[in-house]
């Protein structure tokens, strides 16, 4: 990719994540982490590709243990997440 | 690699619903609906990459995707709450373990090619295999697995010497090209016995802040193999995510008081005990605390992390209801830092059925104790500890705490004589309007209901 496209990426993406939290409620903090945690979940995608594209059984085994390490961490982080927030109510009842 | 345009579709498709997702999450209305979409994101992401042409070994991926997810899923769904920090911690350290193999295959493969592409795949590995090890740390110290807070002597001269050398082995990696594999092997070693060595000392009290530090090292990674990668997907959340951390993280050290670099370099340790405090602590029975309570206009409750271990959340909202019925207003004041991590406690609360919007922050509630009855502080200490505002000599002075001693009266309920998890003398305990109600949160709270219902 070319790389000042990228740092522009990066830049727009750093405030974006930025602004997201600067306005959160203290109660959210919790879930946020979690759900942040959940997000960058994604590397199983580079994980994927990697091990899709491995070509010795050394580059095997390594891209194998990075799919089911971001796997883990999409899978766990989401119910996680999930489930606290799914405890949020407004009412009683 | 020319992608498809179906799969870039995808994944732009992906990091729109993680955008779209995480800002859901920042409201309690729409929080549950917001990782519901950033779920689909990930689905969406997951599915388009299998159809990469010319992707080989897919029986090998589908097998590590069900191994890694479905035992997280499954072990995510049994977890208790109480236990969630833990949780986070250990899911995003095999987050960063993920990124920092990334990295490994790229040098084995050398693919990385380029200043920026080999530097960028370095750094998040460094930062990968910090959060692995750091975070695996954090989770055995809050599960109770590492009891000890291990120190080296000299450990921050270690901690530096450490980084330097992963640094230079690093600018090593980044300079000899092609990468020699010990070279690579030695920088990985160096790098995950760092994470490890700069977490082992530190406290629990300060975990939360330090999974959060990691939580964003981690998105750091995950963007910058993303751009070895050349996956914009991977890029944006990564970078968000290591933005939006790397602010929570200043928002939690400064709700403790702590900043990053004290609890990076100091662990806290009870310097000694503060200004001796004059009085005693008065008792008091639960018929009396109930009786206290039943007769206020206006009580507010302070639930610490004590409450959520006696597993007492569930009665202390029986007795709020009770007590609600008999027209008393009750609130729940909740400090930035209680629970393990910032808003946990609100997440207790709310397994238990309290309705969000009797739960206030500090700033909220704080100046509301003065017209308060009866404070009622339940396995709660330094954050309700008045030191913080007047005794220079205190570990935990200049802390933001909750006004309780403000309120007409104060009913502690604590298990026994000792000090909090700081290690320090709570004078509110031994003013005039504060009475002790020593036992187990849990009873304690089922003696007051039982007391409240024979009042009618």
């Amino acid at each position: 990719m070319d790389g000042m496209l990228a740092l522009y990426i990066f830049m727009l993406a750093a405030f974006t994540g930025y602004e997201i939290i600067a306005k959160v409620p203290v109660i959210l903090h919790t879930p946020l982490m979690s759900g942040s945690n959940f997000i960058h979940g994604i590397v199983v995608v580079g994980a994927m590709i990697v091990l899709g594209l491995a070509e010795t059984p050394l580059q095997q085994a390594i891209g194998f243990f990075a799919v089911a390490l971001g796997a883990a961490n999409a899978a766990g982080g989401y119910v996680v997440t999930e489930r606290m927030l799914g405890m949020f109510k407004k009412k009683e009842g | 690699m020319t992608l498809p345009l179906y799969v870039q579709g995808a994944w732009f498709g992906g990091a729109l619903l993680f955008i779209v997702g995480l800002k859901g999450m920042s409201s309690p209305a729409s929080a549950r609906r917001g990782i519901v979409v950033a779920g689909y994101g990930m689905l969406l992401a997951i599915a388009a990459t299998f159809l990469i042409p010319g992707l080989q070994n897919l029986a090998l991926i589908a097998l590590a995707l069900a191994i890694g997810g479905g035992g997280a899923w499954l072990s995510a769904q049994k977890v208790k709450m109480t236990d969630m920090p833990q949780m986070v911690a250990i899911y995003n350290g095999m987050g960063g373990g993920a990124a920092a193999a990334i990295a490994a295959v790229e040098f084995a493969k050398g693919d990385a090619h380029g200043l920026v592409a080999t530097t960028l795949a370095t750094l998040g590995a460094l930062i990968g295999a910090v959060s692995f090890t750091g975070s695996c740390v954090a989770w055995a110290k809050l599960q109770g697995v590492l009891k000890k807070a291990w120190r080296l002597p000299a450990q921050n001269a270690v901690n530096v010497l450490l980084a330097l050398l992963s640094l230079g082995l690093g600018l090593a990696v980044i300079g000899l090209a092609p990468q020699q594999p010990e070279l690579v092997i030695a920088f990985f070693v160096v790098a995950l016995v760092l994470g490890l060595v700069v977490t082992l000392p530190i406290g629990g009290a300060d975990m939360p802040v330090v999974i959060s530090l990691f939580n964003a090292f981690t998105g750091l990674a995950v963007g910058f193999e993303g751009y070895v990668l050349g996956n914009p997907a991977l890029i944006i959340a990564g970078i968000v995510v290591g933005a939006a951390g790397t602010l929570l993280t200043q928002l939690m050290a400064k709700a403790m008081n702590r900043p990053l670099s004290n609890i990076l370099f100091t662990p806290m340790v009870a310097s000694g005990p503060g200004e001796a405090i004059s009085g005693t602590m008065k008792e008091v029975g639960a018929i009396d605390a109930a009786a206290m309570m039943r007769y206020a206009a206006k009580v507010i409750i302070v639930p610490g992390y004590g409450m959520a271990v006696a597993h007492a959340q569930h009665k202390v909202w029986e007795m709020t209801s009770i007590l609600e019925e008999a027209g008393v207003e009750v609130k729940f004041a909740i400090h930035p830092v209680a629970g393990r991590m910032p808003g946990h406690m609100n997440v207790l609360l709310a397994e238990a059925g309290v309705p969000y919007d009797k739960i206030f922050d500090l700033e909220e509630i704080n100046a509301e104790f003065g017209q308060a009855d009866v404070a009622l502080v339940i396995g709660a200490n330094d954050v309700v500890n008045p030191s913080a505002r007047t005794d220079k000599a205190s570990p935990i002075y200049g802390m933001p705490i909750l006004d309780a001693d403000k309120a007409q009266n104060v009913i502690v309920i604590k298990r026994g004589k000792g000090t909090g998890y700081s290690g320090v003398e709570n004078a509110l305990f031994y003013t005039d309007n504060c009475r002790m109600l020593y036992g187990d949160a849990q009873p304690m709270a089922g003696e007051i209901i039982q007391h409240l219902k024979s009042m009618g």
